[in-house]
């Protein structure tokens, strides 16, 4: 009998759809010759090799995330938890579970504000256990403290919570777990590079030196992180308590998905109108051509804000729609990323009917229109295949701007529902804790770094790909 | 050049006027103005009388296109669409959801937005220029590659980062600006420089990798050939050839932004409070006063067309290839 029930969210099926789309073009531009040497120019490029490991690393830990399930109650019957889940919560189940009360600091043993704890009761490690619930609720602001209260850091449930009463080994204790870390990341690198060794052998050309030293660098982090990860707080906890490791590590779903999904949404439309205008010309390119200008002068943000308003209110009146809260938070995700969609299309429509208004006049699809081979063939077959480059590097270079560009929507509250984990959301619930003295910096710091990893990445992986696919680039 | 102006006027009007259908749309036929009192008023029981006071308030309890029971011209004028959409054209925005009226707002709205904005403007054109030429002179050496890196980074870094981490830096750990805020007249200064120092930083990475893949392409051509053949300095190929034929795509690309800039920017205006139309605009969308953001819409894509306009114009005066006919 299965214990869970899986859950396909309209934005699970949509990834899933990509990625087997990716892998079908992937096999179909291995045939053409033409752009098996530009994959393979991207493949000997160092910046290339390392930016794609590190995009990939990326899209796994939003792959596990989409494989969503439900669990199944205890019981009889056949009930499962209104809660959806994905695999990299079951696989973070630690992070996610062990929750603190509120803000504490990368590594901390203790919490990042005084509580008053009760002298009178006991020693302070009775603190640690069961006893908790008998403290006071913790005053964050400052006063003198009471006569019978101490105020004081009182220790994590969970954070260095092995180390007992021995505060004195807390640094060699993460010192020894940090080299525990980065042997087993060392172990993982050797594992991935002797099983990589059949593919270095099929295409010695390509960068393989620049990949590993990649893989060497994500191991080690990832070791580190992992073997601290089960005793302390890597990198701190947020205003409720949460593993910020365990939410920047969720926020990466969102970010690639939004980068992603947006472009898959509005890819048919901007293809399809850009062939249309610039083949067909006449009232047909008119018409198109009026589209995209009327959208295109609105301008992108509020546009946005006003699509996002009236599809909250059209979410909010038909509360009968979704299942659950992660159904409904979906549905959300997927209409920002349509609306993102159609506000960046037009960029994309532009560029083809250009490149299509010049093809059309080229020999062979003349002469294939001579042989009386019908317009949609040689929209298939002769136009869309050599347009195609500017689909993919219009793909890529996309990318980044709409990971950033979430951010910045769910700040100013347009973004995603707020229940979902993004780096946006992330930042926002962070931003009042700029103003705490001592300032708690580490969400903050957490979100804006992965986010420029995973951004650079992106750019730089674009930049490559532009260069090995655009004929204009000339090759050196 | 008259004639090719009115026409190029009144090639605009479709536009604008399908930009208003579309907001039209948007804002009254996806969602029934019963849904937007629903949701305004809050409450999941909201009397039917609510609602209609919300409604009356605002004048949407009008029918859309047609109103049958009217007589004469107020069949059509007395709609939600010609009372809401149409007397946009006449810049009639009507009030906002606080009682103001919305085109007074905006008209002192504008003063702080163009503070920020054409400081930003300018200085940030001349210094993604400078940035450009810079690594353009020192071309195919480790300092270009340090320089592109360098832009590459700076564009992957989110613009929050930048407002956040310049605030805290400049204003709370050095005492430099004020974290926000605004004055009227020439004290607005010490307010302003920090939005714009912000600003720059955050904008000059991606414009100046453009500008220098533009300046290169200009690098590749003939004449350039020929200045060098001749024995002209690089120096003097860099300045008088290149950067003069080269800035010509460069401005004309950056006149479409200039009218655009009565808009202010969103973040900036927001994090620094200041009371332009930026700010103006976030705090319609928190608070959904969709009165407010309907005109924002209108009113920024009139100025986007306004700058298409202008960036032809601009074609012909700098480019005597290009007639407008």
């Amino acid at each position: 009998m299965l214990q869970i029930k899986f859950v396909l969210l309209w934005s699970d099926l949509l990834f899933f759809v990509l990625i087997a789309a990716v892998v079908v073009g992937g096999v179909w531009a291995g045939r053409v010759e033409h752009l098996r040497l530009a994959w393979r120019q991207v493949g000997q490029s160092r910046v290339g090799m390392a930016t794609a490991t590190v995009l990939l690393a990326f899209v796994l830990v939003a792959l596990l995330d989409s494989l969503h399930y439900r669990e199944r109650l205890p019981g009889d019957q056949e009930n499962y938890a209104v809660e959806v889940r994905s695999a990299l919560d079951a696989a973070l189940t630690g992070l996610r579970t062990r929750t603190e009360k509120t803000y504490s600091a990368p590594l901390a043993t203790h919490l990042f504000v005084k509580e008053s704890i009760n002298k009178h009761a006991g020693p302070p490690q009775v603190f640690l256990g069961p006893l908790r619930g008998e403290l006071r609720a913790a005053e964050f602001s400052g006063g003198d403290a009471d006569a019978d209260l101490g105020r004081d850091f009182p220790r994590l449930q969970h954070g260095g919570a092995h180390l007992g009463d021995d505060l004195a080994v807390h640094d060699s204790d993460i010192a020894a777990k940090a080299v525990k870390g980065l042997g087993l990341g060392l172990l993982g690198t050797l594992v991935f590079g002797l099983a990589s060794l059949p593919l270095r052998r099929a295409a010695p050309h390509l960068a393989w030196n620049a990949q590993l030293v990649t893989v060497l660098v994500l191991c080690l982090l990832a070791g580190v992180a992992a073997v601290l990860a089960g005793d302390y707080h890597v990198l701190g906890t947020d205003k409720v308590g949460q593993d910020v490791l365990y939410l920047t590590l969720k926020s990466v779903r969102t970010a690639i998905l939004i980068g992603t999904l947006t472009t898959l949404i509005m890819l048919p439309a901007a293809v399809l109108l850009g062939l249309l205008a610039g083949y067909a010309g006449g009232w047909i390119d008119d018409v198109i051509q009026y589209l995209y200008t009327t959208l295109n002068s609105i301008p992108g943000v509020l546009l946005i804000a006003a699509s996002v308003l009236m599809m909250q209110v059209v979410i909010d009146t038909h509360p009968e729609w979704f299942a659950t809260t992660a159904e409904r938070a979906d549905a959300r995700f997927l209409a920002l990323c349509a609306i993102l969609g159609i506000t960046s299309w037009t960029g994309l429509c532009r560029l083809l009917r250009g490149e299509v208004l010049k093809l059309r006049e080229l020999e062979y699809v003349q002469a294939a229109r001579a042989l009386g081979v019908s317009h949609a063939r040689i929209l298939w077959r002769h136009v869309l295949p050599n347009v195609m480059h500017i689909v993919m590097i219009a793909i890529v270079m996309d990318f980044s701007g709409l990971v950033l560009a979430e951010a910045v929507l769910s700040y100013v509250g347009i973004g995603v529902d707020p229940n979902t984990i993004s780096f946006g959301t992330m930042i926002n619930t962070a931003r009042m804790e700029l103003a705490r003295e001592p300032m708690v910096w580490w969400s903050l710091l957490a979100a804006f770094a992965f986010m420029f990893v995973l951004v650079l990445a992106a750019n730089l992986f674009a930049d490559v790909m532009r260069d090995a696919f655009d004929p204009r680039v000339v090759k050196r | 050049m008259l004639a090719y102006l009115i026409r190029r006027l009144f090639y605009a009007l479709p536009i604008l006027i399908g930009v208003n259908i579309i907001t039209f749309a948007l804002f009254f036929v996806v969602n029934t103005p019963d849904d937007m009192a629903r949701m305004h008023l809050g409450a999941k029981r909201v009397t039917a009388e609510a609602i209609d006071k919300w409604k009356a308030e605002r004048g949407y309890d009008k029918p859309l296109f047609w109103r049958s029971d009217a007589a004469g011209v107020d069949k059509v004028t007395d709609t939600i669409f010609f009372g809401k959409s149409v007397r946009m054209f006449a810049l009639d925005f009507g009030r906002a959801d606080d009682g103001r009226d919305i085109a007074r707002e905006i008209r002192t709205r504008m003063g702080p937005s163009l503070a920020v904005a054409v400081p930003v403007f300018v200085l940030g054109l001349f210094s993604a220029i400078s940035f450009a030429l810079l690594l353009v002179y020192f071309r195919a050496t480790y300092l270009d590659f340090a320089g592109v890196v360098l832009c590459v980074a700076l564009m992957s870094i989110s613009g929050l980062f930048y407002i956040i981490g310049g605030q805290w830096l400049v204003s709370k750990i050095w005492h430099l600006a004020p974290i926000s805020g605004y004055a009227e007249g020439l004290s607005a200064a010490k307010f302003v420089i920090l939005p714009v120092l912000i600003s720059l930083i955050a904008g000059i990475g991606s414009s100046a990798r453009w500008y220098r893949t533009i300046f290169l392409e200009e690098y590749t051509r003939d004449y350039v050939r020929t200045a060098r053949a001749k024995g002209l300095p690089e120096r003097l190929v860099l300045f008088r050839h290149v950067l003069r034929n080269a800035l010509i795509p460069i401005l004309t690309g950056a006149v479409v932004l200039i009218p655009t800039l009565f808009m202010g920017s969103l973040l900036i205006e927001a994090f620094f409070g200041i009371p332009g139309l930026g700010s103006y605009t976030i705090d319609a969308i928190n608070a959904q006063d969709f009165a407010v953001v309907r005109a924002m819409v209108f009113i920024g894509s009139a100025l986007y067309i306004v700058g298409l306009l202008l960036t032809d114009i601009s074609y012909t005066l700098v480019d005597p290839r290009i007639r407008l006919q």
